[in-house]
């Protein structure tokens, strides 16, 4: 396991040192890493099990929660140095996020689901109708990852989980963001499925030239990325309750 | 729009407890507006039941009390003024028109007036509106009786019915006039004040009918029969009150002082609008007192929707999560629960509104005949309009409890999604 900056010099996209986190409430279990870097266009995949810290270090990639030390940069911006607001916009400018299952919001429509982080990022949906309407370019990327163009106009709660996940890799790379940090998405899919929501979402993000950042416990999926890291190797826990809190 | 789109589908997903929610609301808001259509309905009720008459004379007593017994019918009078009074008073030059009003008697728990046949002339309501006969004609023999339009309907008059007036304002007259019996003559058309409620005779029938009456009981013996008493010139030594135009407004006060300083006896001129206000004073502390409790049910309706939204946000944290992960930021969040508690104000603001003003439709007649009171359907007034948006206000601001705490909420789930 060899951190990828060493490897490179290609500047780059994540750069993490110094850092400290603690969650508020009295158990104070937080999360530290010394330093932990990407460089841009890479695939890669952080192994960890349950309380490794996973859903913790994604929130502070994320810029959801904020460190109390250390820097975060991402694209060369320092995003602890950030107010609040002006996180909440370089995540929705930026980063795109899939989450393990419950991505979508069930009662809208699939298209609206797509569309929905460019009510958010002004650069990102410059790009997406870059080609035509934002509409046409949310349907491009649905029909690309293997959906019908009924499907596209229906509830998201309609859809099987697997179209689920696929709706949210759309929604990830609508105007393709730089960086796509995906937690755990092919849990909930059988080991059939996985393998071909992978293949779409590797040439999706391939398209769109994005770093693509996932974690998972699944030691399978290593053989397909770029490179693989544990994540015991990068974070330390700190405090006590660590499996109850970074369990989830 | 996307944004707005999802806030409205998302209601749309609970729309049970929204509906309840705004069910709540509107109720609420009917009952402040009922409050308020009532409260203005009755005080315009009673300020449309005398326009036209400058003032009301009668025997020295509060004001209040002269107004709600001469021309509402509420109370009596505790003394007459003599004839002569009226007669000094009718002669000066301040007076353009006046008339007697005699009261005292009753038929079946409506009050009989004794007056004179002007009194359907100058007696006007509604701003200008004078009375008006539905059928037969003003009184011209003197036991002829003209009726208010509820005494005809409810005891079913019609011209040429014989009735008999009981001594006294009681519902069941112990004496009766029953040996000088009345003929209806006319019957009204409906005017939604107490002339519906009254038996109109002369002034020469109350004092035929006393005639053989002394100290509030007949007097044995001493009985003329109906056919002797049409041969008596008929005087009336004394009235109850007095209704009086005057020539011109700017005369009115200097004839008031002359009323109010007359020298031969006590008596008591009144500007009617005037007394009304001192009327609304006296029952201000009610008036405020059901406000306060219509605007209480409102601030319960409100709290019943901010405990829905926060019952919700359970269920919404998955939501408000993944609006957080693709880039909302806390004015979205917070926006997204205010703005969708402004959405439920408003439209139970609005249905309460509508729900009002078809039930006021619907009810009007009934009220009507029930309490003789008449309200106007018209468009909310200025301040009611302000107190629906103060309503909505109001519920947008209360949005905001839920609001911040589903903020904080999010800012603590991190990543963590949960189901």
């Amino acid at each position: 396991m060899t951190l990828l900056s060493e490897q490179t010099t290609a500047a780059p996209v994540i750069e993490v040192s110094d850092m400290a986190f603690s969650w508020p409430g009295p158990e104070r279990y937080g999360i530290s890493i010394d330093q932990f870097s990407l460089v841009k266009g890479s695939r890669t995949l952080l192994l960890g099990p349950s309380g490794s810290g996973k859903s913790t270090f994604l929130s502070l990639l994320c810029g959801i929660a904020t460190p109390k030390r250390g820097t975060i940069r991402l694209l060369g911006t320092d995003i602890t140095k950030l107010t609040n607001g002006g996180r909440d916009r370089f995540r929705a400018e930026h980063i795109g996020i899939i989450f393990q299952m419950f991505n979508l919001l069930p009662y809208g429509s699939v298209v609206d689901n797509v569309l929905l982080p460019l009510s958010f990022a002004h650069q990102r949906r410059q790009r997406a109708e870059a080609a035509g309407t934002a509409d046409s370019e949310a349907i491009r990327l649905l029909r690309e990852l293997g959906l019908s163009e009924t499907q596209c106009q229906s509830q998201a709660a309609a859809l099987s989980v697997g179209q689920q996940q696929r709706v949210a890799v759309a929604r990830a790379l609508i105007g393709a963001p730089e960086i796509i940090v995906a937690d755990e998405p092919t849990s909930a899919l059988d080991k059939e499925r996985q393998a071909g929501f992978l293949d779409l979402l590797f040439e999706q993000v391939a398209q769109s030239k994005s770093t693509l950042v996932m974690v998972s416990h699944d030691e399978t999926l290593a053989a397909r990325f770029d490179q693989v890291l544990q994540l015991t190797d990068i974070v330390e826990i700190d405090g006590q309750r660590a499996t109850e809190k970074g369990s989830a | 729009m996307i944004l707005l789109r999802l806030a409205q589908q998302s209601l749309r997903n609970r729309w049970l407890t929204a509906l309840l929610t705004v069910l709540a609301i509107a109720v609420s808001v009917m009952l402040l507006l009922g409050v308020e259509k009532v409260r203005t309905g009755a005080k315009a009720s009673f300020a449309n039941t005398i326009s036209g008459t400058d003032l009301v004379v009668g025997a020295r007593s509060g004001s209040i009390q002269l107004l709600l017994y001469s021309v509402f019918r509420i109370g009596n009078a505790t003394n007459n003024m003599t004839w002569r009074s009226y007669q000094a008073i009718q002669a000066r030059p301040e007076v353009a028109w006046s008339v007697p009003l005699s009261l005292g008697d009753s038929h079946r728990g409506f009050r009989v007036l004794g007056t004179t046949p002007d009194y359907f002339k100058h007696y006007k309501y509604r701003r200008d509106r004078s009375l008006t006969l539905d059928q037969g004609q003003v009184f011209d023999d003197l036991f002829d009786a003209v009726i208010g339009a509820d005494v005809a309907r409810d005891l079913g008059y019609k011209v040429g019915d014989a009735i008999v007036v009981a001594h006294g304002a009681g519902r069941i007259g112990i004496q009766k006039h029953d040996d000088k019996p009345f003929r209806v003559s006319g019957v009204l058309a409906k005017t939604g004040t107490p002339v519906d409620r009254t038996v109109h005779v002369s002034l020469q029938a109350i004092e035929a009918v006393h005639l053989n009456w002394k100290n509030g009981a007949p007097q044995p013996g001493r009985n003329l029969s109906a056919g002797a008493v049409r041969r008596l010139a008929l005087q009336p030594k004394a009235i109850t009150a007095a209704l009086i135009g005057v020539t011109s407004k700017i005369r009115m006060f200097k004839l008031q002082r002359y009323i109010n300083t007359y020298r031969s006896e006590p008596l008591s001129a009144i500007l009617p609008g005037l007394t009304l206000y001192e009327l609304w004073a006296l029952v201000g502390t009610a008036e405020t007192a059901l406000f306060v409790v219509s605007f209480m049910v409102v601030v319960t309706a409100i709290l019943g929707m901010v405990t829905m939204i926060l019952a919700t946000l359970g269920e919404r944290r998955r939501e408000i999560a993944i609006l957080r992960s693709v880039g909302a930021g806390p004015v979205t969040v917070i926006g997204m629960l205010v703005s969708e508690a402004v959405m439920l104000c408003t439209a139970g603001v609005l249905l309460g509104l509508a729900a009002t003003y078809a039930l006021l439709y619907a009810l009007r007649p009934l009220i009507d005949d029930w309490y003789g009171l008449h309200l106007g359907i018209e468009p909310p007034a200025t301040h009611e309009w302000l107190v629906l948006l103060g309503i909505v206000v109001a519920g947008g601001l209360a949005g905001l409890l839920p609001a911040l705490r589903a903020y904080k909420q999010s800012l603590a789930d991190g990543m963590m999604v949960k189901s």
